[in-house]
């Protein structure tokens, strides 16, 4: 692909800059299948500015926007990334050991002390 | 920021500010204010070229280049880039604004005037002639060794961080006071070291006063030196001569040939001062290099209000252009070469334009360097020492003046200095000297007007020189990287 020619150093900084606001961080950079070229978040990932997981007044999720089941295991087991949930492949392997279907035993998913 | 572009297809480019230049058969692009300089070739350059023929859409810019043969990513991608370097500008082009003034800067460099006593009495001097500012009334003649100490003190206070730390010895003429010279040197030594700075000397002179003891201390020392002399015997005397009327030549040319052949632990420029009668720029260079031995040769006009006999009018300053662009295809040649050529206002051009400085002032007084006076007054620069205005404190009474060094700066950014807010020379000329301009208008803050066509001359030649060195010998720019 063509690029700028950079002549001085002030060039190749610009350069540098536009380079490093091309990226994006790492962590997420698996591609999309759904609209190739497009980087794919985890539903309910923090990175989309979602309000967190919730549950309505009576303890239910099924009718939410943004159900704990929906998303509970791609954050514990499929994300390396920092998440609001710990994580499967260091510190707590056994976190849902209590908990085959997130929607009828997320109640059983405890807090974790590190 | 493509999200939003995709979203809006009748986003209107336009050329962003730059200046264009051709060197080496190949084009190239000094872009303002950033100061970086791009090569245009293929896709970049033709793109550039429609946009500057009329403002484009990013619809009509992806069609009229896929019609041509280009890939759309490919355009987009381009388009993407030329708004990110500012080569192209849109409604939609993000600018920051600049932060107005400084909010820290650690002093750098002190310039002691311990005299301001001359044995010459140069037709031109800022300092005695019919322009000076000085106010030298009830003024010791002669820095003591204890203000100058001060002044060290202050330098070392007030450089925070900095471990790099220059001190300059100026005058009057600056070795009349050879003492207190020779004693702050031995106590800057002494305190760096004991507060972890390295502090570098340099000195101006008219070499006069040059001795084998001077010399000696200098070399041991390594003092850089910077020697006031306008060229061979009568170009020379026409201007720097003694009380008397009589010229200097004969009296510094054995001094100076001494001192290069003795000194050789740091650099030894000579200084030209250029005026209505001195201005033969190739034969003054010749004489310095060739018979006098000078590695590098500065020229600097002689600052003076225009109806001065010697001030250089605008057509005279158009010759010296001229002069000046001869040597500096010499320079070239040399570059090309790979040889070093001792014309300094191309080499300090160069440095300036390869770092692609973006200045908010347009040099360093009251921002890394201050001067002091023979009583230990602060002032801006050197220039100001015991005038009026520039005032920023003294030494011993309560040190810098921050508020008033503040103030200064805020209102001389060169955000606050309307007339070069379309020029494209403003990022390595920033307004010019606050001396320059009060002598001419009466105001620090006043834009040296009188030279913005010369300026911007002189900087498309250096742009033009830069262009062909990097095409021909890009290795020469490396000596430019630090």
């Amino acid at each position: 692909m063509s690029r700028l020619n950079p002549v001085n150093k002030k060039a190749r900084k610009v350069e540098q800059m536009i380079d490093a606001a091309r990226g994006d961080v790492e962590a997420l950079q698996k591609k999309s299948k759904a609209s190739p070229g497009r980087i794919y978040y985890p539903m309910g990932c923090t990175l989309n500015f979602t309000p967190g997981w919730e549950v309505d007044n009576s303890g239910g999720t099924a009718g939410l926007c943004q159900p704990v089941e929906r998303d509970l295991f791609d954050c514990y087991l499929g994300c390396g990334w920092p998440a609001q949930v710990p994580d499967h492949l260091n510190n707590a392997p056994d976190w849902t050991d209590k908990c085959s279907s997130a929607v009828n035993d997320w109640r059983k998913v405890d807090v974790v002390f590190p | 920021m493509s999200a939003v572009v995709e979203a809006l297809p009748s986003i209107l480019y336009r050329p962003g500010e730059a200046h264009a230049f051709r060197a080496a058969d190949a084009d190239f692009l000094y872009l303002v204010p950033s100061g970086a300089i791009f090569r245009m070739e293929g896709l970049a350059r033709e793109m550039i070229e429609q946009v500057r023929q009329r403002p484009m859409t990013r619809g009509d810019i992806v069609e009229f280049f896929s019609l041509r043969g280009h890939d759309i990513a490919e355009i987009e991608a381009m388009l993407d880039e030329l708004d990110q370097a500012e080569v192209l500008t849109s409604n939609f082009s993000r600018r920051p604004p600049p932060v107005v003034p400084l909010q820290s800067f650690p002093l750098q460099r002190v310039v002691l005037n311990v005299t301001n006593q001359c044995n010459l009495a140069c037709t031109y001097c800022y300092e005695y002639s019919a322009d000076r500012i000085a106010q030298q009334d009830g003024k010791p003649k002669y820095m003591s060794a204890d203000v100058a100490e001060s002044a060290v003190e202050m330098l070392i206070q007030e450089s925070a961080g900095r471990e790099g730390l220059h001190i300059t010895f100026f005058g009057g003429e600056t070795l009349l006071n050879f003492s207190v010279m020779r004693s702050t040197v031995e106590y800057a030594k002494r305190r760096g070291a004991e507060s972890g700075k390295r502090i570098e000397f340099s000195v101006t002179t008219n070499a006069t006063l040059l001795t084998e003891e001077i010399v000696d201390f200098l070399s041991e020392h390594r003092i850089g030196v910077t020697v006031s002399i306008d060229g061979d015997q009568e170009l020379n005397d026409r201007m720097r001569v003694f009380h008397d009327g009589r010229g200097s030549y004969s009296v510094i040319a054995p001094k100076i040939r001494n001192l290069l052949h003795r000194h050789r632990t740091n650099s030894i420029g000579a200084r030209v001062t250029l005026t209505s009668q001195v201005n033969d720029v190739k034969r003054i260079y010749r004489h310095l290099t060739t018979e006098l031995g000078f590695d590098s040769v500065g020229f600097s006009p002689a600052t003076a209000s225009p109806d001065r006999l010697y001030h250089i009018g605008t057509r005279k300053m158009d010759n010296i252009l001229d002069s000046f662009t001869e040597l500096a295809w010499e320079y070239r040649d040399y570059a090309v070469a790979g040889r070093q050529h001792g014309f300094t206002n191309v080499s300090d051009t160069l440095k300036e334009l390869h770092s692609g400085v973006s200045k908010a002032y347009p040099c360093g007084a009251g921002v890394g360097l201050l001067g002091v006076g023979t009583a230990g007054d602060i002032s801006l620069c050197h220039r100001f020492a015991d005038a009026p205005v520039g005032k920023m404190g003294h030494v011993k009474n309560g040190g810098v003046d921050h508020e008033a060094r503040r103030e200064f700066l805020s209102t001389h950014h060169i955000g606050a200095r309307f007339d070069c807010h379309t020029c494209w020379a403003r990022p390595v000329c920033s307004g010019g000297c606050f001396h320059e301009g009060y002598i001419h208008y009466g105001r620090t803050s006043a834009a040296n007007l009188h030279y913005c066509d010369w300026i911007r001359g002189w900087n498309d030649v250096c742009l033009h020189i830069l262009g062909e060195i990097s095409v021909r010998n890009p290795s020469f720019l490396e000596r430019f990287e630090n």
